[in-house]
C-alpha cells in the first residue's frame, strides 16, 4: 500500500509540472497582455512594468523562475491587476470561502444523495423510488445558474427570509443559498449511482444469504449493502470535491461570495498570469491528492483490491 | 476614460464614491466638485489660476507640506508606471511633466511646490484653460508620501492608506466589498451624514437589482434594456442622468483599410445611412441622445456645432448617403461589405446588428459583426486590426479637450488612426487659447467632414436609489458622487 502511495506521488509531480509548463505555453500565447489598458502604456513604462514583473526576460528564464518560486518559497508572485495584492493573498482569501461553502456542499451532497438513493433502491418500483428518481432527475436537470436566481427570487425578494448574496466573513445565512444551489446537482447524480449500485447489490448472493438467515432489513442495509454498494459512488466523489471546493464559477460570480472561483474566470479576461496561474497549480493539485485519497479508500473498502 | 459597458466582469473599476479617506489625520484635500465651475471647499475658483501658475489652497495639517506636490509626482514618474501617468504628462500641462515622464529627469524637477502648508503651486509650461477641471481628476489627489515609501504597492491596503477624504477605507475584499467608515478627522466632518458605506462588487446586473429590490442596497445600476418597464414600476426610484460619455465607431484610418473605406464620400454615406433614434429609443430606451458629433452637449462651456447630418431628417440623410455612394461608384453592381468589430456583450451586439440591418435596409451594404472578448479585441484595436470598431469614451475632466483630443493623430486613444494635420493644428493652438469655444468647433466641424468615427449616442448614467436616500448630484453630468453629500431619510 505505501509503495503504491509512494509511486502515485511520484508520478503526480510530474503531472503538476506539465500542467504549469502546459498553462504557461497557453497563457503565452492568448492575445493581450495585463497592460493593455484603453491604450498601450508609453515604452519606458511598459519596460518599467515588464521589468517588475520579470517579462523582460526570455521565456526559459522566466519558466524557471516561476517554478522555482513556487516550489522552493511557494511564492506564487504579484497579482497583476490587484497591485496591492499577491497571488498567495488572493488564494488566502478566496480559497477558504470556497472551501467553506464548498464543504458543506458535500456534506449536504453526500448525506442527502446516499440517503434517497438506498430509500429509492430498498423500496424499488414504489411511489417512494419513482418520487426520488424524479427528484433527482429533476434537481440535475436544472443547472445552478438557473438555481441561482429562483433560490434568490424566493428567499430574497418574496420571503425576505435571505440575503441574496455577499460573503461577510461566512455567517450561515449568507452560506445556505450557495450550498443548496452547488449541492444540488452532485446530490441528484449521487443519489442515481448510488440507486442503480444498491439495486444490483441488493440483488446478489451474499445478500440474499444475508437475509435467510434472518437479519433485519436495516442490518442487511447498513452492514452489508451499503460498502460494496457505496464503491461507484465513491470513485465520484473525489472528483466532485474537488470541484465543489474549489468553487463554481458561476455560484461564486453569481452570489459575489469573492471567492476563488470568480478569480480564477475574471484572471483568464484580466490577463492577470499569475493568478491564473496559481489558481490552475492549485486546482490541479488538489484533484491529483483527492482522486489518491479515492484510490486509498477504495482499497480501504474493497478487499479485493490490491495495489 | 475608456468605457467597455457593461461592466467588465473582472476589476473593481474605479468608483468616485469617496473611495479614500484618512486614517490618522486630514492631510490635505484637492477634490474639487466636479460640477463645472462650481469649485467646492477649497480654493481653486477660476479666477485663481493666472495662466502660467495655479495656486490651490488646500486644507491640510501642520506638516503637510511635503504630500502636497506628491500625487502629480508620484503619477508621471515612469518608474511608478501608472496607467494613468499621460494625464499629468500630456494633458495637465505642468512643467516638465514630459521630461519627467520620458524618464528624462527626476520626478522632483516636476513643476508643483507647496508654497506654504496650505498652499499647491504649480507651474504650467503654457496657459491651461482647463486646469481647474484637471485637478478634479484622481490622479492630480495628494498621496502620502512616506506612506507610499514606507509600503510601495501595498499602500492602498486598509492596514496602510493614509487619505484626506471624508471617509477612512476600512475594508477592502477584492471582488467582494469595501468598506469606508466616516472620518472623524475630515475638515468638514461636521457636515457629513452618513457614517458608513459599503460598496460591494456584483457581477450580475440583474442579481445586483434583485437585492436592491428586497431593500439590501441603496443603489444599483439598471440592468441594460430594463430601464421603461422598471420605470414604470419605481418612477420615484429610477432615473436617468446625461453622461459625459459617447458612444461611438471607428472607421480604421490605416492604410491597411479596405479601399472604399479610404473613400470620405463612402465614410460619409454610414454615418449618414442609419436611424440613431432606432438605437436610443428602440434598443437603449434609457434617455440617450442621438449624436452626430463627438464631443456630448453636457460638456461645461462647450455648444455642440451645428454640423450638417445633424439638421437633416433621417429620410433626407438616407438620400444623401444613397447618392454619396453612387458617386463614390459602390451600389449593386458594385457593392461592399463591412465589418463591426465590438467587444463581447449582448448591448453592443444589439446596437451592431442593428446599424448593419439599416446599412443593409438603406444603402445595400452587407455588413458582417463580430465580437472579441476585451482583452484581446483592445489589442485588435489598437493595433488597427478592424475595419469598423466600437468605442466608448467618457470624458476624464469636464472640458471639452478631454474628447477632441483623441483627434490628434498623437493620441493613444486615436484608434480610427486618424491624421488630420489641420486638426492637429487646431488642437495645438486650443491648448493655450483664451476661449477655446470657437477652435473646438472648427475641429468637430473638420471632423464631422472627415468622418474618421461615426458618433453614435451620448449615454446617460441610468440607475435606481432608495427614496430614502438623498442628495444625489443628479446634475453631475461625470456621474461622481460623494458619500458625505447623501443622507438618508426614514
Amino acid at each position: 500500500m505505501f509503495t503504491y502511495i509512494a509511486r502515485r506521488l511520484t508520478v503526480a509531480v510530474p503531472t503538476i509540472l506539465i500542467l504549469i509548463t502546459i498553462s504557461f505555453v497557453l497563457m503565452w500565447s492568448a492575445p493581450g497582455s495585463p497592460f493593455m489598458g484603453e491604450k498601450l502604456p508609453p515604452p519606458e513604462v511598459m519596460a518599467n512594468l515588464e521589468a517588475k514583473y520579470g517579462l523582460d526576460q526570455p521565456y526559459w528564464k522566466q519558466y524557471v523562475d516561476y517554478l522555482t518560486n513556487v516550489i522552493f518559497h511557494f511564492d506564487f508572485g504579484p497579482s497583476f491587476k490587484f497591485k496591492d495584492r499577491t497571488v498567495n493573498d488572493i488564494i488566502a482569501q478566496g480559497f477558504p470561502v470556497t472551501l467553506t461553502y464548498g464543504f458543506w456542499s458535500f456534506i449536504v451532497a453526500v448525506i442527502f444523495g446516499v440517503g434517497l438513493g438506498v430509500t429509492a433502491a430498498i423500496r424499488h418500483n414504489t411511489w417512494l423510488d419513482y418520487l426520488s428518481v424524479g427528484f433527482a432527475i429533476g434537481s440535475q436537470s436544472i443547472p445552478n445558474y438557473v438555481m441561482a436566481p429562483i433560490l434568490v427570487l424566493v428567499f430574497t425578494l418574496w420571503l425576505g427570509w435571505l440575503p441574496g448574496g455577499g460573503w461577510e466573513g461566512g455567517t450561515w445565512d449568507h452560506i445556505i443559498m450557495l450550498v443548496i444551489a452547488l449541492s444540488t446537482s452532485y446530490f441528484a447524480s449521487i443519489a442515481r449511482i448510488t440507486r442503480s449500485s444498491m439495486l444490483e447489490v441488493l440483488n446478489s448472493g451474499f445478500i440474499r444469504t444475508a437475509k435467510a438467515k434472518g437479519l433485519p432489513m436495516s442490518r442487511v442495509i447498513l452492514k452489508h449493502a451499503l460498502k460494496p454498494a457505496l464503491l461507484p459512488v465513491l470513485s465520484y466523489l473525489g472528483p466532485a470535491f474537488v470541484g465543489m471546493v474549489t468553487g463554481s464559477v458561476i455560484i461564486d460570480q453569481y452570489f459575489s461570495t469573492g471567492g476563488i472561483g470568480q478569480f480564477f474566470v475574471n484572471s483568464a479576461f484580466n490577463r492577470d498570469y499569475s493568478t491564473m496561474m496559481g489558481i490552475t497549480i492549485l486546482v490541479g493539485t488538489l484533484t491529483i491528492i483527492f482522486n489518491l485519497l479515492v484510490d486509498v479508500l477504495y482499497a480501504w473498502i474493497d478487499p479485493k483490491i490490491r495495489y | 476614460m475608456e468605457v467597455s459597458e457593461p461592466p467588465l466582469p473582472p476589476i473593481e473599476r474605479r468608483g468616485h464614491g469617496a473611495a479614500f479617506g484618512v486614517h490618522r489625520r486630514a492631510e490635505a484635500e484637492a477634490a474639487l466638485d466636479q460640477l463645472a465651475g462650481d469649485p467646492v471647499g477649497l480654493g481653486i475658483g477660476a479666477g485663481a489660476i493666472d495662466r502660467a501658475i495655479a495656486r490651490a489652497a488646500l486644507r491640510c495639517d501642520d506638516d503637510a507640506h511635503d504630500h502636497l506636490g506628491a500625487g502629480p509626482r508620484r503619477a508621471a514618474d515612469p518608474a511608478t508606471a501608472s496607467p494613468y501617468a499621460w494625464f499629468v504628462t500630456d494633458i495637465t500641462g505642468i512643467k516638465g511633466a514630459g521630461a519627467v515622464g520620458s524618464g528624462d529627469a527626476a520626478p522632483d524637477t516636476l513643476g508643483v511646490e507647496a508654497a506654504d502648508d496650505q498652499t499647491l503651486v504649480v507651474h504650467l509650461e503654457r496657459p491651461v484653460p482647463y486646469f481647474a477641471q484637471t485637478v478634479t481628476h484622481a490622479t492630480m489627489f495628494p498621496v502620502p508620501q512616506a506612506v507610499v515609501e514606507a509600503h510601495g504597492a501595498e499602500w492602498t491596503r486598509p492596514e496602510n492608506i493614509v487619505g484626506n477624504g471624508a471617509y477612512v477605507l476600512t475594508e477592502h475584499v477584492p471582488q467582494e466589498r469595501m468598506v469606508m467608515e466616516r472620518n472623524a478627522n475630515y475638515w468638514n466632518d461636521g457636515e457629513t451624514v452618513i457614517n458608513k458605506v459599503v460598496r460591494l462588487i456584483i457581477n450580475d446586473e440583474t442579481q445586483a437589482f434583485t437585492r436592491w429590490q428586497a431593500g439590501e442596497l441603496d443603489l444599483v445600476g439598471v440592468p441594460t434594456g430594463q430601464y421603461l418597464s422598471l420605470k414604470e414600476q419605481y418612477p420615484a426610484e429610477i432615473y436617468s442622468n446625461p453622461r459625459l460619455c459617447t458612444y461611438y465607431y471607428n472607421f480604421n484610418m490605416r492604410d491597411n483599410a479596405p479601399e472604399w473605406m479610404k473613400d470620405v464620400r463612402v465614410r460619409q454615406a454610414l454615418n449618414l445611412g442609419f436611424d440613431r433614434t432606432v438605437i436610443t429609443d428602440g434598443i437603449l430606451q434609457a434617455g440617450q441622445i442621438p449624436a452626430y458629433t463627438f464631443t456630448p452637449p453636457t460638456t461645461a462651456g462647450f455648444t455642440v456645432p451645428v454640423v450638417e447630418s445633424a439638421a437633416m431628417t433621417q429620410d433626407e440623410r438616407n438620400e444623401l448617403a444613397k447618392s454619396l455612394m453612387a458617386e463614390a461608384g459602390y451600389g449593386p453592381d458594385n457593392p461592399i461589405s463591412a465589418e463591426i468589430l465590438y467587444n463581447t456583450s449582448e448591448g453592443h451586439k444589439s446596437i451592431a446588428i442593428a446599424v448593419s440591418q439599416m446599412w443593409k435596409e438603406n444603402l445595400g451594404i452587407e455588413s458582417t459583426i463580430n465580437n472579441m472578448e476585451w482583452g484581446t479585441f483592445l489589442e485588435a484595436r489598437g493595433a488597427g486590426q478592424f475595419e469598423i470598431s466600437r468605442a466608448g469614451w467618457c470624458g476624464d475632466y469636464n472640458e471639452a479637450s478631454t474628447f477632441l483630443d483623441l483627434y490628434g493623430s498623437g493620441s493613444g486613444y486615436n484608434d480610427a488612426g486618424y491624421n488630420s494635420a489641420e486638426v492637429d493644428a487646431l488642437l495645438a493652438e486650443a491648448k493655450t487659447a483664451e476661449d477655446p469655444q470657437s477652435l473646438y468647433n472648427q475641429i468637430e466641424t473638420i471632423a464631422a467632414a472627415d468622418a474618421p468615427i461615426i458618433p453614435i449616442y451620448f449615454y446617460t448614467s441610468v440607475g435606481a436609489r432608495q427614496a430614502t436616500l438623498k442628495g444625489w448630484p443628479d446634475n453631475n453630468v461625470e456621474n461622481a458622487w460623494y458619500a458625505r453629500d447623501l443622507y438618508k431619510v426614514e
